[in-house]
Order: structure tokens, then sequence, then C-alpha cells
């Protein structure tokens, strides 16, 4: 995986990991995408059964890997296809910003919304502003960010590998 | 993902690019995505393809797996919620485990939503790059085949519920048909005449009415509501609350002696049915062809409910038949169904809404609903058309899209008001000889004989306005303005503002869902579109479906539709719920959650958690125990699980982390 992100004015283009529930968000965005709905090209959408499936370490790990920001979106408050997993996101991703604060994460870059299969505006709307709101804030660049901290306490730069690893329980 | 690569020399993915026509290829260069994906780890075969929907390029995918050895398979294509299943349809023609398929959207979430041919082109790649690495975790996966229970619940007992609920039970299913009021029939009981045909709804509609009460595999309960639903597709547990109507159900011969016996010689309450227009006592039946023939008694306004004092003169014209119970009281019903069809319908735009047009201000100010009223034969009037004082309107004003085409409003086009205002200006003009004037935006007749209906009218001399109408008002600036109801209005054809003198304005409201279609939606776990009509599961190709199994919606719950439009698709609604139940099972995704049961610690974090009480604690192992019968696939509990040891099919931590990993490569290279 070798490649070069071409386009990318010096690497400087933020990027944004989306997990969207398949019953309501991820509809939206088909939705914005059969109505020709146009947003920035800086998301990466990934779907998920449910908002309340997102374990908080997902959104560790994407920041860990390079995003700069993170997106969640599920059904609207009662509209849960399983009832309350929306509530069960809401509840994490509250105690999860507090948590990244301390890291110097900055709250704009994780942002949970409800977006109902109707709303492909919405999609392309809050997809819109969290890529204006990242760019404002920087590139995050945590793995950039951690060689540099490697460097600081480890002798050679440090085993980044194992960390990534690390952050990263691919293995069980 | 190392790991899983050197397993057997493996995995050999083959990935497609699909160019949708242009659709795809117009803005992600796929010559270059194709050749990107051949250089991914893993990737044995990269191709693309013009159609890989069509069958040459499902075709291709199975040669490919017998020629290439293919154990994996990714598609770049359109959503997954359009296709999926085709392309796992294919693999698993090809030979292999049909979940060990990904499919990759390029198409809604990159080359229709972007400009930019370079960002779209590295997206798909990011996103093509992604599936690759997730595709080589999945697993061989069975799906779970549940029976499905053979009778079907009908919401809604208006045209589309009728015809859906017929259909049917003549198909020989059990059906229970649920309606709100207390009797069947809906809006189309209220017309007189239908367009373009002018058929007579009551001689088309009764018949069916009488069918649906006499056909033996149809349980009707009207003045009922549901209550209550659980489970899923193929079982469904229902409950329906029954409203009392104070009458012994079986025991009416709806003869209706009771009703000129009541205690009040004079009818004296608005009559619902009527639209207020005429009185109804306290007993009553909504109209004389109402199914159930069953009376219903108002506790509002009957004063034995109010007092307890009445003679109670409805009793003793009632007998020794003895059907009239003022204990009666609300019952509840349980039923069991594995497929349920939602018809209940719209409500009429509120034309008070719009206070320049004077509804509810001017008293010969109406809306159409009450003139089909007026003009039905069975109605207040035996179908005389007249003013509130009982004088014949001379000069009468419909006005179109009355909160419909209107930014202010509804900006959606109602699709039935130009064809019922052109009918009740046919109606209107044969009944009463007046000078009719139509004023409209547009005229839009895009029906069987809808355009000659409307070219017959004009030869009828109907006059036809083009313009938004301004303002009815009663303030006259000339004699002739004199006692009348001034329509002002912008003639665009004439290019001129026109002020026109009527005894009567017809005011033609749009279609608006039901006021509860919210909480409707919210019962039965489906969607409803920004307008708050239900929403079809694909607008062309699945338009009676919902994003649940099982779920069917069938006339316009779903958007405004005339009759015919309403039955074919109660007759689609039908049709789905009946080839449901002949397949005797329903395959659910294998989306379960499964318990990896060494490493569980046995915290119980997981138990509260789910909904559906799918995990209970196993005492004697002191360890979680999943039962995947009553799990949905939320992954709720996967979320939760503090030592990972709860994992989701097709969704588990290994494949979404793969993701994750994938989507972001291109992220970290330039870093
Ligand atoms: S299904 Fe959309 S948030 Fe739960």
């Amino acid at each position: 995986m070798e490649e070069q992100r071409v386009g990318t004015v010096n690497g400087q283009e933020p990027t944004i990991v989306a997990f969207f529930c398949t019953w309501c968000t991820y509809t939206a965005a088909d939705l914005a995408g059969t109505s020709r709905m146009k947003y920035p090209p800086n998301v990466r959408i990934i779907r998920v059964m449910c908002s309340g499936r997102v374990d908080p370490q997902f959104v560790v790990e994407a920041f860990a890997q390079g995003a700069d920001g993170v997106l969640i979106g599920g059904c609207h408050p009662g509209d849960c296809h399983y009832v309350e997993g929306n509530y069960k996101a809401l509840r994490r991703i509250a105690l999860l910003k507090r948590v990244l604060r301390t890291m110097g994460i900055e709250d704009e870059r994780l942002r949970l919304e409800w977006i109902s299969a109707s709303e492909g505006d919405k999609v392309a709307r809050v997809i819109s502003e969290m890529v204006g709101a990242v760019r404002r804030l920087g590139r995050l660049d945590l793995p950039a960010k951690r060689r540099g901290w490697d460097a600081e306490v480890l002798p050679h730069g440090g085993p980044t590998e194992a960390l990534a690893a690390a952050a990263a329980p691919d293995g069980r | 993902m190392r790991e899983a690569l050197s397993k057997n020399g493996g995995p050999r993915v083959g990935v497609y690019i699909c160019h949708c026509g242009k659709n795809i290829a117009g803005l992600v260069d796929v010559q270059r995505l194709t050749e990107y994906a051949a250089t991914l780890p893993g990737v044995a075969v990269a191709r693309d393809y013009k159609y890989m929907c069509s069958d040459p390029g499902q075709v291709l995918i199975q040669k490919d797996i017998a020629e290439h050895k293919l154990d994996r398979i990714v598609v770049a294509a359109c959503s997954p919620l359009l296709h999926e299943r085709t392309f796992r349809s294919a693999t698993e023609a090809g030979g292999l485990n049909p979940f060990y398929f990904q499919m990759v959207s390029i198409r809604e979430h990159a080359s229709w939503v972007h400009t930019d041919k370079e960002e779209a082109t590295r997206k798909a790649q990011d996103l093509v790059r992604a599936a690759v690495q997730r595709v080589i975790y999945h697993e061989s996966l069975e799906r779970r085949r549940v029976p499905i229970n053979p009778a079907v619940l009908v919401v809604g007992g208006g045209i589309a519920g009728i015809h859906a609920a017929l259909t049917i039970a003549n198909g020989g299913k059990h059906v229970y048909l649920v309606e709100r009021e207390p009797t069947i029939g809906g809006h189309m009981a209220k017309f007189d005449k239908t367009f373009p045909t002018l058929d007579c709804a009551a001689c088309i509609l009764t018949p069916k009415m009488t069918a649906v009460r006499a056909h033996p595999n149809i349980t009707l309960w009207t003045y009922s509501e549901v209550s209550q639903v659980e489970g899923y597709v193929g079982n469904y547990k229902v409950k329906v609350k029954r409203r009392p109507r104070y009458i012994n159900e079986e025991l009416c011969l709806g003869c209706l002696e009771c009703i000129p016996a009541c205690i009040y010689k004079e009818a004296k309450h608005p009559d619902e049915f009527n639209l207020g227009l005429s009185k109804r006592r306290p007993i009553y039946i909504p109209f004389p062809q109402a199914v159930p023939q069953v009376v219903v008694i108002d506790p509002e306004t009957c004063i034995e409910f109010k007092s307890g004092k009445c003679k109670k003169t409805c009793v003793e014209a009632c007998g020794e038949r003895n059907a009239i119970d003022f204990r009666q009281t609300e019952r509840t019903e349980e039923i069991e169904v594995g497929a349920i069809v939602l018809a209940t319908g719209f409500k009429t735009f509120d034309a008070g809404r719009v206070p320049y047009y004077g509804y509810g201000v001017y008293p010969n100010v109406y809306s159409a609903l009450e003139i089909e009223r007026l003009v039905n034969a069975s109605g207040p009037t035996g179908g005389e058309v007249v003013l509130r004082d009982g004088r014949k309107p001379e000069r009468v004003g419909i006005i179109h899209c009355v909160g419909s085409r209107d930014e202010n409003y509804n900006v959606y086009c109602s699709r039935v008001c130009c064809m019922y205002s052109i009918k009740l200006a046919h109606l209107i003009k044969e009944r009463t000889e007046a000078e009719v004037y139509n004023f409209y935006i547009d005229i839009r007749t895009p029906g069987k004989g809808f355009e000659e209906f409307y070219t017959k009218t004009l030869a009828e001399g109907v006059h036809f306005v083009r313009g938004k109408v301004g303002q009815v008002s009663d303030w006259a600036t000339a004699p002739e303005e004199q006692g009348k109801l001034v329509i002002q209005v912008e003639d665009t054809l004439a290019g001129m503002i026109r002020r026109i003198p009527v005894d009567m304005v017809v005011l033609s409201p749009g279609l608006d869902p039901q006021p509860d279609a919210q909480e409707v939606r919210r019962l039965f776990n489906i969607s409803c579109s920004n307008e708050g009509w239900f929403l079809e599961r694909h607008p062309k190709l699945a338009p009676v479906n919902t994003f649940t199994d099982g779920i069917f919606l069938a006339g316009a719950c779903q958007g405004p539709k005339d009759i015919p439009d309403s039955v074919a698709q109660a007759g689609a609604a039908a049709a789905e719920s009946l080839a449901l139940i002949d397949a005797g099972y329903f395959e659910l995704e294998p989306t379960t959650a499964y318990l990896l049961a060494e490493e569980c610690s046995g915290c119980k974090t997981c138990i509260p958690l789910c909904p559906y009480n799918a995990i209970a604690f196993d005492a004697e192992i002191a360890k979680a125990a999943i039962n995947e019968a009553l799990c949905k696939g939320c992954g709720v509990c996967v979320a939760a699980c503090p030592s990972g040891s709860i994992q989701q099919h097709l969704f588990d931590d290994r494949q979404i982390y793969a993701e994750i990993l994938g989507v972001l490569a291109g992220a970290t290279a330039a870093s």
C-alpha cells in the first residue's frame, strides 16, 4: 500500500470517516446520490446495521489511522430500526468526546447526526459543514504526531508498527 | 491481513468495476480504478464491465471463480441496497458461499455526488481497497429461514385496503381488516361520481364493501386501531384496540329502528360523514350502505352517557334483539400475522390554512369534499347543489391547487385535484346550469381518458382561467359585485388582472398525509418521506415494499393517488403478501451476534442492552448465552462487550477494522 495521494495538496485535504446505519442514514446517502446532490469528496462511508454498532474503538482507530474527522449517522430518536441503538450511540459518543478532548482531539472532529432515510439533503449538508469545520481546524494527522512522540521517548524512532497493531485489535 | 493472506496461499479476490453506462464511468476513471485494484494484495483478477448487473456481467464473475479459483468477490457498482442480492446470487452461482462477497457503492457515494474526476476516482480507489481488505475476513454463512404465518393484517378500509383484503382473501389466506372509522369505504364512499368515466362511486364501491363483510376469510374490525406491533417478517404479533360502539355487533341486525326512536326528536349534532353539512342523532349510522350495518352510539352526545337519566327509547325500539349495551368497554384483540399491508390513506389539506381564500369566513366558500357531498344523491341535499341559504348558485368559481404546488404549504402536486375539479365543474353545471369558472396554474391530465374528459368539459362551456387566485372577498367595487364573492386573479393568458363575481367558491385542496402518519410509521417501524408519506423501498422497483420486510404499502398513504392507481397498488401489495406467504419461509440476513465463549468473562454488560432479550446469563458456566433466533442483528452488544467476545456475522470487528484501515490508507500515505 505504497501509493501516493497525488491530488491532495501536500496532504492538506482532510479525510472524514463516516459510519452510517443502513436503515436511515446510509439510505439517505443513497438518496443524496440518486438526487445528484453534491458534497465534498473527503468522506468515506462505512455501512453498519445500526449506529449502536459503532464501537468507540472504531472512532479511536479511525483517528489513529489518519482520519481528521469521524461522522456517525443514525436514525432519529425513536426511529431506530432496533428500538434504541441510536440512544446507546448517543451516550457512548458523549463519553468518548470527553476522552478525546484529553487527547487533544477537538469536539468538532467527532459528530453524531440523526438523518432519516428521506433526508438526502441533510447528508450533503452535514458532510459539507463537517468538511468545512475540519478544514478550519487543519489536519489532525495522528500517525505523524505519534511518530513524533515515539521519536522523543524511544530510540530509533520507535516501534510504530507495534503501536498501530495494538490500536487495531484485529486479531482475537 | 498478512495472516489471512498466508492461509492456504489465499485469498484470491476478484474485483469487478461497473461502468453503469456513463453513470459511473462518466466521472470515475474506471480504467485506472481497475488497474489500481489489480495491484492490491490478494487480488487475483480485476476487471471493468459496462453493466455488471446484466447477465453477461454476472456470468463474468461465475466464470472467473472457476477459471481463476477465486474465493472472494468484490463488486464496485451501485448501492448494496440495490444490487447486493444480485451479486451474492452470482457469487453463489459460481460455487462460492454468497457471503464471500462485498459490494462497494461508487455510484451513489461517488460518481453521482462529486464533480471532480480526480477526487472521485481517488475516493473510489479508497473504497475498493477497503472492500478488498474487508472481504478477506468474510466467512461462509448460512441464511436463517423463518416460517411465515399465513394470515395478513390490512390496516385501513378505504378502497385500497378493501381491494388488498379481498385479493388476499380470494387467494385463500385469512385477512384481518382494521378500520378506524365505524364503517369501511374511506374517502371513496363520500364521492358521487368518479373521474373521468363518471361511474357512480357507490355503485362500484358498495359491492366490494359487502363482499368484505360476507367473505369467510376476512375478519373485519371497524372502529378499531392497531396499538402495538411486535415481531418480524412472517411472525408479527399485533394488538388491536377495539373502541366500544355500545352496540353488540353480533346482535344488531341493521334494522336502524333505534335511530328515529332516539329521545332527540330532531337530529342536532354535526354529521361527520357529511362534513357537518347535515345533522345526526347520538345513535347513528354514518351512511345507509355502511359496512358493517351496525349503528354507533356517540357517548359525547348521548344523554344516557351524560346524565344516566335517559328514557332509553332506543333500547325499547331494539326490543328483544337487545343489541344496545351501554356498558361496553374497550377491548384489545391479539393476533398473529405474517405480513401487513398499510392502506391508511390521506387527509385533504385544510383549506382554512390559506387565509386569503376565506374558507371558514365566508359561508359560501366550500371545500371540494363538501361539494362531493352536495352533489351526491344520498348526501345532505339529495344531490342538489345549493348555497347555505338554499338558493341555487348562478356563478361558481373552482380554485385549483389549494395548498399544493405552493412554497408556503405543500410543494408537491397532489395529482388528483385537476381531475376532480373538472369533474365537479361538470357536475355543478349539469345540476345547476350555473356559469362555472376553473382557476388553474396548469391543467394536469396524465391518465387514461383524462385529457378527453377535460376537452369535453371545455366544450360544455365551463370556463378555464389560467392564473393563481390572489384573493376571495366580499368587497364589492362595482354594482355587479354587490352581494357576491369576488375572485381576484391574474389571468396569465389574457395578461390582465380580473375580478370575477360568483355566488359559490369551491376550493380544491390537495392531499396531505394523515396527521398521525408519524406515530403510525413508528408503530410499524417504517420510514416517511420529508412530506410525511410512507416511504417505499425503491421508487421504481419496489414501490409497494418498505424497508421492513413483510410490510407493504397500498394507496395514498404512500403518496397522492387516484382510485385506479390505489387499486393497482393494493393489488400489488396483495400479490407481494401472497408471494411471501406461499414461499412458506423467509430468509433472514445472517447478521446475528455470536459469542466467543472462551473469552467471555461473564460481566453481564451486554444483557440489559439487548432490546430483544436475546442474551441470557448462563449461571452454570458464568457466561452470556445468545439466542440467535431472537437476535435481530443490530450489533449493539458487540460494540459494548469490553472483552470483544461478542462478534457479529458480516460486521465483525476484524472486518470493520480492515475497512477503516482500507479507507484511510490513502490518508496515511500522504502524511
Ligand atoms: S438502525 Fe439506524 S440508528 Fe439504529
